[in-house]
């Protein structure tokens, strides 16, 4: 198998691929007299097009479709009312939508061998933007020293990128490993643990909690599914425990911190302290009921409970969601959020190598750990960190960085179909 | 390694399943099995912030009278937001409103509404958010019908809140001087790097003036109200809130009661250039300083009152105060009114053909006129005075020798720089004499509105001609009217400094213009020997408990580049001008045995117009401590319409010729007023009690 794949890459990488790897069905015998339409060419068998994972693309389609709209709900209002341009997020989100759907398209066409080489440079180039958000270059909102800020406005959140920098290096990690022995050993787990050290201490340097938990739990989880021995699993688990006691008991967060992430737990205790925000939106999801109040008649999210209108569309869009589409738009969203995690779940089980498999089984945990603290946060059940949801939040750091992830996933499976 | 991963697999399958149907089943308890419960916390619980502005701090006189401070009144409130949630959108209640105040109806709309491009005052500029107040002057009863017909007027407010008072008459006299208050505009926000959250609509910022100059230490810190309010629109708790701090207080050097006698002689000298036959006199200013740079007095006419501004100002008010049918009275002609100096500009002349070697015994002649490049130009007056030194000169105001002088100074001076066109030929020595003297740039007293007045270096004409090329060449005529020959002339060789205009310069006519608050500046260098001051009106900043927070100094912005004997020749000239001079008749009969008063006077014509009237003076004159300065516009000679005046300001300074004295024994307070603990201000010791 390793053979062919080399032979194959260099294929494809050369020019048209040629219709004779081999398939079922293909008329290999009948040279091509004239070229065949575009249409033809893309329905063909061997086209990219046929190996692209259409659920899923209309899955994060449908996603980032509902959450251009609550986005555009949620802050036309308040735009109007200030006297500004009501569609100014409107149309911010759309060009953030065709950006990060081109970004995907591009990150699927990359082969696959390509991903493995370039995984320690993505790595690197996460940790060093980490580096620089730490340094005078970053700026700090709502607290966090999260964000680095560009010419014309723009600026990026690079613990969203540093995510796929940890997927891709701890796949390969493993993936070198595996080609040699059936269960990885020590080594390859120590490896792990030490490259995934460093971007979690600095995401907890900023401080963005939210994000360390997403990162703890992607490292861990790609650790767990790696095959190591149990033994090892259950020393790993009880580290982490050990750590998490410690944290606590020597005073390591701010009191906001530990209020946040415990507050969700007796939320009317406190309702005017830091429970306050999630209360409200669980409030505003309530209301909403079986069909919500409809696109922009949400009393509690088209006004002010959260603040500002920014705000809502980024970490609280889901709580628009419930008041404006009830459980009907909010099943749905999470109907759709379990189709993208089980679709990359599907695209690990079938991947050809340990690479594929683990890159693709991060994305799923990452986006399944991520959608449901975003979500949880809102309805009582997660703490409140300030985590997007993801492809509905307003934002282009991470949704770039959402659609991306789809794009290795596309990359992974398209590779498992030419050579299956 | 693949088969143990893909066994593993199962798991995250049903970890994430399980993850999903906890989310989905807490959402389907949420909003269908307890739905009710929510939706009614919905209409309970929304939170408003109302930004608490703080008391602004007062501006004080130098006694510790105050010329702007805070009163209690009963302030009328829209919430636009409310309002416009009625079925009608508010017309209804608008209407209702707008009787009960005794206001018309389109005027109360316009106040209400927002400030967007294409919208001109009357209108808030703050947040649409934020209450806007629509009436300050509403008697309690009409505040009690309001409060207690909630039903009638939801959304409608009235409070008793600290509103802006300005002290009459004082703050009417120096209305330019303190400027006015006006809601920051976002663009204002930007601009000013002003911190986002203290800032909403409430906040007044100074646009002008005083209120303008001193924003930063008069506005104080706004508190913020967080407040959590029902679904009818009452307040049901506070959620959070910060208490505001007051401003600081500005205490001035200006003395409101000289103020008052120097706009009221400023008035009564503009109805008797009118009653000469001169209709054209409708403006004018007047100056009192210090020696050392501190404004005493400042008038400009014609003024307004600033209350107007109160409440929002309405459109009929901003125009009549912007307009020119009434005179513009926003405009502070003392440091915006750009006009010819006449022969106290004579002063400058004098000092840089002393300074560059020209004898000052003379003997110079002055005939009735003389011929300068082709060109005549008269004294004013046809006779021969014979010749004579130049402090001769000055006393009798004599034209001719200065135009002679300026002469031979352009001859020698870089003679072939004045032919070339070069934005960087160098400046004239005389020119550069007036600009030590502070002429041709911005004064730099702490107020925003100065203007630079215009000195015609070589430079200056450069930039003019460059500047007006374009219509000159346009309009000018070689054989058409006189103004279009000129056109055609300088359409050619406008960027040429010739001898005619170097000798009118010379008598401050041409293209010299000043400002009063220059030329006051400038006398009080050539007064206290030398030293050109910043001229600065506030003296002190006072926390609102009374500490002082800081002591303002006029800085220092140079020194006249003229030997000290050359100041004591110029200033012993202007004693005699009053004496015996030009301005003789006009302070004829006054005690100069008391108070020497040294003077000169100006009339600066203007082509096709009346002159303008200039006096420039200070005393006492042996170890001068004060500088008055007038001019008056279209108002004919120097010596009859602005020294009159002047002469007023000099009898109110010193308590002369039946005037009561504004200082004790002449002597302006070097001392602060003070604030106590309670907010009770006390007058320096000697200046008389609490004003």
């Amino acid at each position: 198998m390793s053979i062919g794949r080399g032979r194959a890459a260099g294929l494809r990488g050369l020019g048209p691929v040629r219709p004779s790897l081999g398939f079922r069905g293909v008329k290999t015998a009948v040279p091509a007299r004239r070229s065949p339409s575009l249409w033809r060419r893309s329905l063909a068998r061997d086209s990219l097009l046929r190996h692209v994972d259409w659920l899923l693309v209309v899955a994060v389609l449908a996603l980032s479709l509902i959450g251009t709209l609550l986005v555009w709900s949620a802050t036309a209002p308040g735009l109007s009312q200030a006297g500004a341009d009501p569609h100014t997020y409107l149309d911010k989100q759309l060009l953030i939508v065709v950006i990060g759907l081109l970004l995907m398209a591009g990150v699927s066409l990359v082969d696959y061998r390509i991903l493995r080489m370039i995984a320690p440079f993505a790595y690197a180039v996460g940790c060093l933007s980490l580096l620089a958000v730490l340094s005078p270059l970053g700026t700090t909102v709502l607290g966090s020293h999260s964000w680095i800020p560009l010419p014309g406005g723009f600026q990026i959140e690079p613990s969203e990128y540093a995510k796929i920098g940890l997927i891709l290096m701890i796949a390969l990690i493993f993936g070198s490993a595996g080609e040699r022995s059936a269960r990885p050993g020590i080594r390859p787990l120590a490896l792990a643990i030490g490259c995934s050290i460093p971007v979690i201490g600095l995401v907890l340097a900023e401080p963005d909690l939210g994000v360390v938990v997403v990162l703890v739990v992607i490292s861990g989880g790609m650790i767990a599914l790696s095959g190591v021995g149990l033994r090892w699993l259950a020393l790993l688990a009880g580290a982490g425990a050990l750590t998490v006691v410690a944290v606590l008991h020597l005073h390591l967060l701010k009191a906001y911190q530990v209020g946040r992430l415990t507050s969700f737990l007796h939320p009317s205790a406190d309702p005017t302290g830091t429970g306050w925000q999630a209360f409200q939106a669980k409030i505003a999801i309530g209301s909403g009921g079986m069909f919500g109040q409809g696109l922009f008649h949400g009393q509690l999210t088209a006004g002010s409970f959260l603040g500002s209108y920014s705000f809502q569309g980024t970490d609280f869009i889901f709580a628009v969601a419930g008041e404006e589409l009830g459980f009907v738009g909010t099943a749905a969203i999470v109907l759709l959020l379990g189709l993208v995690i089980f679709r990359a779940v599907r695209i690990a089980a079938r991947a050809d190598d340990a690479f594929g498999l683990l890159v693709a089984a991060g994305v799923a945990i990452w986006f399944a750990v991520q959608a449901f603290i975003n979500i949880g946060m809102t309805i009582g059940i997660a703490p409140v960190t300030g985590l997007p949801l993801p492809f509905v939040s307003y934002g282009g750091s991470a949704l770039f960085a959402d659609m991306i992830a789809i794009g290795l996933l596309q990359s992974v499976h398209r590779r498992h179909r030419l050579f299956s | 390694m693949i088969p143990a991963a893909r066994r593993r697999l199962v798991v995250l399958y049903a970890v994430v399943a399980a993850l999903l149907l906890s989310l989905g089943g807490r959402l389907w308890y949420l909003q269908v099995m307890t739905v009710g419960s929510y939706a009614s916390a919905a209409t309970q619980d929304q939170v408003r912030t109302v930004i608490v502005p703080p008391v602004r701090g007062q501006i004080l006189d130098d006694v510790g009278q105050p010329l702007v401070n805070n009163r209690t009144a009963l302030v009328v409130s829209v919430n636009r937001a409310l309002v416009s949630q009625q079925p009608d959108g508010g017309v209804g209640e608008l209407h209702r409103l707008a009787k009960l105040l005794g206001m018309k109806y389109t005027l109360l709309q316009q106040k209400i509404r927002l400030c967007t491009a294409g919208v001109s005052q009357p209108c808030w500029q703050g947040s649409p958010y934020q209450p806007i107040p629509v009436s300050e002057q509403v008697p309690a009863s009409v505040a009690l019908q309001i409060m207690e017909n909630q039903g009638d007027f939801p959304g409608v407010s009235a409070q008793a809140q600290p509103v802006t008072h300005y002290v009459q008459p004082f703050a009417t006299y120096a209305a330019q001087i303190l400027g006015y208050l006006q809601p920051i505009t976002p663009q204002e926000l930007a601009q000013r790097h002003l911190p986002v959250t203290g800032f909403s609509g409430v906040d007044l910022v100074g646009q002008a003036g005083l209120e303008r100059h001193y924003d930063e230490q008069l506005r104080g810190t706004p508190g913020q109200q967080t407040l959590t309010v029902n679904a009818a629109g009452t307040v049901t708790g506070i959620r959070h809130q910060s208490s505001p701090k007051a401003g600081n207080t500005l205490v001035t050097s200006l003395n409101s009661r000289l103020q008052a006698d120097t706009y009221s002689a400023l008035t009564q000298a503009i109805r008797r250039a009118q009653s000469y036959g001169n209709p054209g006199a409708t403006s004018g200013a007047a100056v009192v300083m210090t020696t050392t740079g501190r404004v005493l007095a400042m008038a400009s006419y014609p003024t307004y009152d600033p209350s107007i501004w109160n409440g929002g100002i309405s459109n009929r008010e901003f125009k009549n105060l912007f307009g020119t049918a009434h005179g513009q009275p926003i405009l502070n002609r003392a440091t915006q009114g750009e006009y010819g100096p006449g022969s106290t500009w004579k002063v400058t002349s004098t000092a840089a053909a002393l300074a560059h070697g020209y004898s000052a015994a003379g003997p110079y002649g002055c005939p009735g006129a003389v011929t300068i490049a082709h060109h005549t130009f008269n004294n004013w007056t046809t006779k021969s005075l014979g010749p004579m030194s130049l402090h001769q000169a000055l006393v009798m105001s004599c034209d001719t020798v200065f135009y002679q002088l300026a002469y031979q100074m352009y001859l020698h001076d870089r003679y072939n720089a004045n032919f070339v066109k070069n934005p960087h030929a160098p400046v004239q020595k005389m020119q550069k004499m007036e600009v030590a003297w502070g002429f041709g740039h911005n004064p730099g007293i702490d107020l925003p509105e100065q203007s630079p007045g215009t000195v015609p270096t070589r430079q200056w004409l450069y930039d003019y001609w460059k500047q007006y090329k374009g219509y000159w060449c346009k309009h000018g005529n070689a054989n058409g009217s006189y103004l279009q020959q000129i056109a055609y002339d300088n359409c050619r060789t406008g960027y040429q400094w010739t001898p005619g205009q170097a000798a009118i310069a010379a008598i401050g006519q041409g293209y010299v213009t000043v400002t009063p608050l220059q030329l006051a500046r400038g006398y009080a260098a050539l007064a206290n020997g030398g030293t050109l001051y910043s001229p600065r009106i506030g003296a002190a900043v006072l926390s609102p408990t009374g500490k002082v927070v800081r002591r303002i100094k006029p800085p220092v912005a140079g020194h006249l580049p003229v030997p000290r004997w050359a100041l004591g020749y110029i200033r012993s000239a202007l004693i005699d001008v009053v004496t015996q001079g030009t301005a003789a008749g006009a302070f004829a009969g006054f005690p100069l045995n008391k108070v020497q008063v040294a003077a000169k006077t100006g009339t600066a014509e203007i082509f096709g117009g009346q002159a303008t009237s200039v006096f420039a003076s200070f005393a006492p004159a042996s170890n001068p401590k004060y500088v008055v300065v007038v001019m008056v516009p279209k108002s004919g000679e120097g010596a009859d319409v602005s020294a009159p005046c002047a002469r007023q300001i000099w009898d109110s300074i010193y308590g002369l010729e039946g005037h009561r004295a504004v200082f004790p024994s002449g002597v302006a307070p070097r001392a602060l007023p003070g604030i106590s603990a309670s907010g009770a201000i006390t007058a320096p010791p000697g200046y008389g009690g609490v004003p």
